[in-house]
């Protein structure tokens, strides 16, 4: 437990040297939600294959670490509802705003951006009012 | 080549989500919940990296990617109410499940029937979002 927030750091510079590595090499940013949903709504189709390459990437490495590991779990609800209503709305919203926790997270706070950093005080704030509601008002969460 | 160097990138952002503990979904709430058991874990993962993605913006000025192509230029700076509501919209469905797009990837191999019943209507809101935006701005 006490370690957590080293893993959480390291793992942090991870993520951070993956997308410092996709802006100075492939010149592009590094947004998952903007990586996958260009590929849904088609506004990726002149870059298809960098977009799928990424991708699999992403699938397939933490895949083979977690059968390394004996296993993974997310530790996710089971509640089909929640599922949905969860997926739906983190789809919907980052597509509306143009990016998620690495696109306006990572990518934007770093290059000072006003978008990315209003945008993440207010994901963050949804998030912990959601979770206030969520467990202490109605206990569903 | 850029495919490679895609794959590459891909592979050390999930490797970062799944040893940060960002694909666990019980760390990524317990980060939501300041009115209780508060873990601080994401701050730290977010700090992270944000660090080296400082430097490389850094080193863009004056250059090109190396592999070819120009790099993206500065955002419009404009807070429009697409950035405010559909943020707010993710905030809320990032606690309800906590997980966010890349770790819903990341974990889709090992997180069983709910992370793909995430990840599919993940992926049909992705493909609703610019029928909302198109029907609200086109007049009737």
């Amino acid at each position: 437990m006490q370690a957590d927030w080293l893993w959480g750091l390291g793992g942090g510079l991870m993520i951070g040297s993956a997308a410092a590595l996709f802006l100075l090499l492939n010149g592009r940013i590094m947004g998952a939600s903007g990586l996958v949903g260009g590929l849904i709504d088609g506004s990726g189709h002149s870059n298809v294959m960098e977009r799928l390459a990424f991708l699999t990437g992403l699938i397939v490495v933490p895949g083979v670490m977690a059968v390394l590991a004996g296993g993974a779990e997310t530790g996710a609800t089971t509640a089909p509802v929640i599922l949905t209503v969860g997926g739906l709305l983190v789809g919907l919203g980052t597509r509306l705003a143009n990016g998620c926790t690495s696109g306006h997270g990572v990518c934007g706070i770093s290059r000072l951006s006003r978008r990315g950093i209003v945008a993440t005080l207010i994901y963050l704030g949804a998030g912990m009012a959601t979770m206030w509601v969520g467990r202490h008002l109605l206990g569903f969460l | 080549m850029r495919g490679l160097s895609a794959f590459l990138c891909g592979g050390l952002f999930g490797a970062g989500l799944y040893l940060s503990g960002m694909t666990d979904t019980t760390k990524v709430q317990g980060w939501l919940d300041i009115f209780g058991a508060w873990d601080p874990t994401l701050a730290f993962v977010l700090g992270g990296a944000i660090l080296p993605m400082a430097l490389a913006w850094a080193a863009t000025r004056g250059r090109q990617p190396v592999l070819g192509g120009s790099f993206p230029a500065r955002p419009d700076p404009a807070i429009t109410p697409h950035l405010a509501i559909g943020s707010a919209l993710f905030g809320a469905g990032w606690a309800l499940v906590g997980l966010c797009p890349g770790p819903a990837l990341a974990s889709l191999s090992y997180g069983g029937w709910p992370g793909l019943l995430f990840a599919a209507a993940m992926a049909l809101g992705m493909w609703l979002a610019p029928h909302v935006t198109t029907r609200r701005a086109s007049p009737a």
